[in-house]
C-alpha cells in the first residue's frame, strides 16, 4: 500500500560474468581500505589509546554534536521539506538550490562561509557577540552548527521525496474527518512517511559524525571543546600513526554498528 | 441520535478544476438518499470535492444543516475540517499506519472513541476487528471500515463515493444490505456517488444524472428509467431489475403475477434479477421453443435510441427491450398494442 514495499521471496539469480567482475571490483574499492586499516591496528596499545583523554573527549563530543545536529536537522528540515514538496511559491527552486548546496560544496568553503557570517568579527556574529558576548566558533555550538550546515541537506532531500510520493488524498480525507491542518500533519503525514524520515535522520547523523572540513574551519580544533573524532584522526596522523589508526577503527565500528542496527529495524519495513 | 433535527443539503455547485467545469444544482432532504450517477469524467469526484471543501467553488452556494458552507459571492467558505460531512472515499483510503479502531475513531475526540468505535464496528458487521491492521482486510471489509469512519460522529451529510467499485458479487450484495440497514437509522441526507445505475436504483430515493459537468436529469429511479432525458441516460439506466422470492428455480416477482425461471434452482428467499434490454426479445405471438419466461404485455412507449429502438412495456411487469427498427415495423409495435415478451433464464443476473 502506497509507500510500503512488498516483500517478495527472492530466488537465487545467475549473475552475468561482466556484471560479477565489476561488482567484485566495486566491493574491493570499499573493502581494501578497511583491510589496510585493520592490518595496521596496534592491537596491544588499542586499550590504552581508546581510553586516553583525547579519544574519550573526542568520541563524546562527536556523538553529542552529531546526534544534536541530526535532531536539529529534523526539527528544521522536515517543515522545510514539506513546504518545498507541497507548496508553490516564487523562488522555490532557488530556496531548494540554497538548502541543498552544501551537498556539493566543499565543506571547507561552507566552514569559511559560516566563519564570515557567524565568526567573532562576522556579519551576524559580530553584533551577536557585542550584544550577548556569545561566540559560536571554538565552542560545541559551532561544531553543531557546522554539522547541521552539511548534514541537513541530506535529510531535506530524503524527506521531500517522501512527501512528494505520499498520496495527498490521505491528508485530504483526514481533513474531512475534522483534523486541523497541523493535526493532519502530525497524525497522518508524518506517520505515513516514517521510514523515509528515519532514513533521513540516520543519513544526516552519519554525515555529521564524519564532518571534518566545515568543523575545523569554523569551530577550530581545540581538544576537549571542538576536536571531534575525525579531527583527532587528522592530528594524530601527523603525530602518532598507531593512535590515528586506533581512532579510525573506533569511528568505523561506531558507524557500522549504528547503520546495521537501524537498517534492519527501520529501513526494511 | 442528535439533539437538533437534521436539515437537508442544498447544493448549487459551480467549480472549475483543471479546466473542467462542473455546474450542478440538486438538493437532498433529511433521510433521503440521492444517487449522483454518471460515467467517468462526468464530474462525480469534483462534486465530492466541492461539497467537502477540498475544491473551493467559483460561484454558487452550498448549504447543509442550516449552515452555509460555501458561497463565493458572500465570501463565505467553511474549511473541510469544520464541515460535518462523513465521506467513505473511493478506494476506502484507510490510513495504513493506524489499525481498524483508530481509523474508525479518527475524527472522534479521544474520550468518545472507545465505546463509540465498538458500536460502529458492530453496526457494519465487523465486531472484534478493532485491533486488526488495515493491510489484512478484504476489499469488502475495507469499505465497511470506511463506511463506519464516515458515520462516526453523526455527520450532517454522509457521502459514499463509489462504495462498490472493484468488489465481487458476494461482497457487493452484503455491502448493499448493510447500506440499506444503516440508512434506516440515520436521519442525515446521504449521497451515493456511483457509475452503476443498478446500485442507484436499489439504494436511492432520487437520482441526479451527471453528464460532462452538467445535470441532465433528476428524478426517482423509476421516473428516470421510464422517461430517460437523453440517449445516454437511457443506456445508463436501461437495465431491467426485478425483485422477488426464489424457490426451486422459480422467482415470484413482487405484486405482479409473473413467475420467472432462473438457472440456479438451489436459490431460495428474496432475490433481485437484472436483465439487459438487449436480452429481452419481442414476438408477435407466443414463442415456441426454449424460452420459458414468456408473457403477453402491453406496450407503453417507444423511443429511438440511435441504431436501436427502446420499447417500454408496463403491464404486467414494467421493463424495457432494445430491438431493431425492422422488428418494430414487422411486429407493428406501437403504444397500446400487445406483444409477447421473452427472456431466457440464462440472461438473468441473479443476486
Amino acid at each position: 500500500m502506497g509507500i510500503r514495499r512488498s516483500v517478495k521471496a527472492r530466488r537465487p539469480t545467475r549473475v552475468p560474468g561482466p556484471l560479477l567482475t565489476l561488482g567484485v571490483v566495486g566491493v574491493l574499492v570499499f573493502a581494501l581500505p578497511f583491510l589496510g586499516l585493520l592490518f595496521r591496528v596496534p592491537w596491544s596499545r588499542l586499550g590504552s589509546i581508546a581510553t586516553s583523554a583525547v579519544v574519550v573527549d573526542a568520541l563524546w563530543l562527536s556523538l553529542l554534536s552529531s546526534v544534536a545536529a541530526a535532531v536539529i536537522s529534523a526539527l528544521l528540515g522536515v517543515p522545510l521539506a514539506w513546504i518545498l514538496a507541497r507548496t508553490d511559491f516564487p523562488g522555490r527552486s532557488f530556496v531548494r538550490a540554497i538548502v541543498t548546496l552544501p551537498m556539493v560544496l566543499p565543506p571547507v568553503v561552507g566552514g569559511a562561509a559560516l566563519l564570515f557570517a557567524f565568526g567573532r568579527n562576522g556579519t551576524f556574529g559580530g553584533p551577536l557577540a557585542d550584544a550577548t558576548s556569545f561566540v559560536l566558533p571554538f565552542s560545541i555550538w559551532g561544531v553543531i552548527l557546522a554539522n547541521v550546515f552539511v548534514a541537513m541537506p541530506f535529510l531535506i532531500v530524503t524527506v521531500e521525496g517522501a512527501f512528494r510520493n505520499l498520496d495527498p488524498r490521505f491528508e485530504e480525507a483526514a481533513s474531512t474527518y475534522g483534523a486541523r491542518p497541523l493535526d493532519v500533519f502530525r497524525r497522518v503525514t508524518l506517520p505515513m512517511i516514517r521510514p523515509s524520515l528515519l532514513a533521513g535522520i540516520v543519513l544526516a547523523w552519519a554525515r555529521a559524525l564524519g564532518e571534518f572540513g566545515a568543523t575545523i574551519t569554523f569551530a577550530g580544533n581545540l581538544p576537549e571543546r571542538t576536536q571531534t573524532l575525525p579531527l583527532a584522526v587528522f592530528v594524530e596522523l601527523q603525530r602518532d600513526r598507531d593512535s590515528a589508526v586506533a581512532i579510525s577503527l573506533i569511528l568505523v565500528v561506531v558507524s557500522l554498528v549504528v547503520l546495521v542496527a537501524l537498517r534492519d529495524r527501520w529501513w526494511q519495513r | 441520535m442528535t439533539a437538533h433535527p437534521k436539515k437537508g443539503l442544498g447544493a448549487d455547485l459551480d467549480v472549475t478544476v483543471e479546466q473542467f467545469r462542473l455546474q450542478a444544482a440538486f438538493s437532498a432532504e433529511p433521510g433521503e438518499t440521492i444517487a449522483v450517477l454518471g460515467p467517468n469524467g462526468a464530474g462525480k469526484s469534483t462534486t465530492v470535492r466541492s461539497l467537502t471543501g477540498l475544491a473551493p467553488m467559483d460561484a454558487g452556494r452550498i448549504e447543509l444543516g442550516g449552515r452555509v458552507l460555501d458561497d463565493p459571492a458572500a465570501k463565505t467558505f467553511v474549511l473541510p475540517h469544520e464541515r460535518s460531512i462523513g465521506t467513505a472515499f473511493q478506494d476506502a483510503l484507510l490510513f495504513p499506519h493506524l489499525d481498524v479502531r483508530d481509523n474508525v475513531g479518527f475524527g472522534l475526540d479521544r474520550s468518545q472513541r472507545g465505546s463509540a468505535v465498538d458500536a460502529l464496528l458492530e453496526r457494519v458487521g465487523l465486531a472484534g476487528f478493532g485491533a486488526r491492521s488495515v493491510d489484512g482486510l478484504s476489499g469488502g471489509e475495507a469499505r465497511r471500515v470506511a463506511i463506519a469512519r464516515a458515520l462516526a460522529g453523526d455527520p450532517d451529510l454522509v457521502i459514499l463515493d463509489e462504495p462498490f467499485a472493484g468488489l465481487d458479487v458476494g461482497a457487493r450484495a452484503g455491502l448493499r444490505k448493510l447500506i440499506l440497514e444503516r440508512r434506516a437509522d440515520s436521519d442525515a441526507p446521504w449521497l451515493l456517488i456511483t457509475h452503476d445505475p443498478t446500485e442507484a436504483r436499489i439504494l436511492a430515493d432520487r437520482v441526479v444524472v451527471l453528464e460532462a459537468g452538467q445535470v441532465t436529469q433528476v428524478g426517482t429511479p423509476s421516473e428516470v428509467q421510464a422517461q430517460p432525458a437523453s440517449r445516454y441516460v437511457a443506456e445508463l439506466v436501461g437495465v431491467n431489475l426485478f425483485e422477488g422470492v426464489a424457490r426451486a428455480g422459480r422467482v415470484t416477482v413482487g405484486s405482479a403475477d409473473v413467475e420467472l425461471t432462473i438457472v440456479d434452482s438451489a436459490l431460495t428467499g428474496e432475490v433481485r434479477l437484472t436483465a439487459p434490454p438487449e436480452s429481452v426479445a419481442l414476438h408477435a405471438s407466443q414463442p415456441g421453443g426454449s424460452p420459458r419466461n414468456a408473457w403477453e404485455a402491453r406496450v407503453a412507449a417507444v423511443h429511438r435510441l440511435g441504431d436501436l429502438v427502446r420499447v417500454h412495456v408496463d403491464s404486467p411487469l414494467p421493463l424495457v427491450a432494445d430491438v431493431t427498427p425492422g422488428a418494430v415495423t414487422e411486429l407493428d409495435i406501437a403504444p397500446g398494442e400487445t406483444v409477447w415478451v421473452a427472456i431466457k433464464a440464462t440472461s438473468f443476473d441473479v443476486f
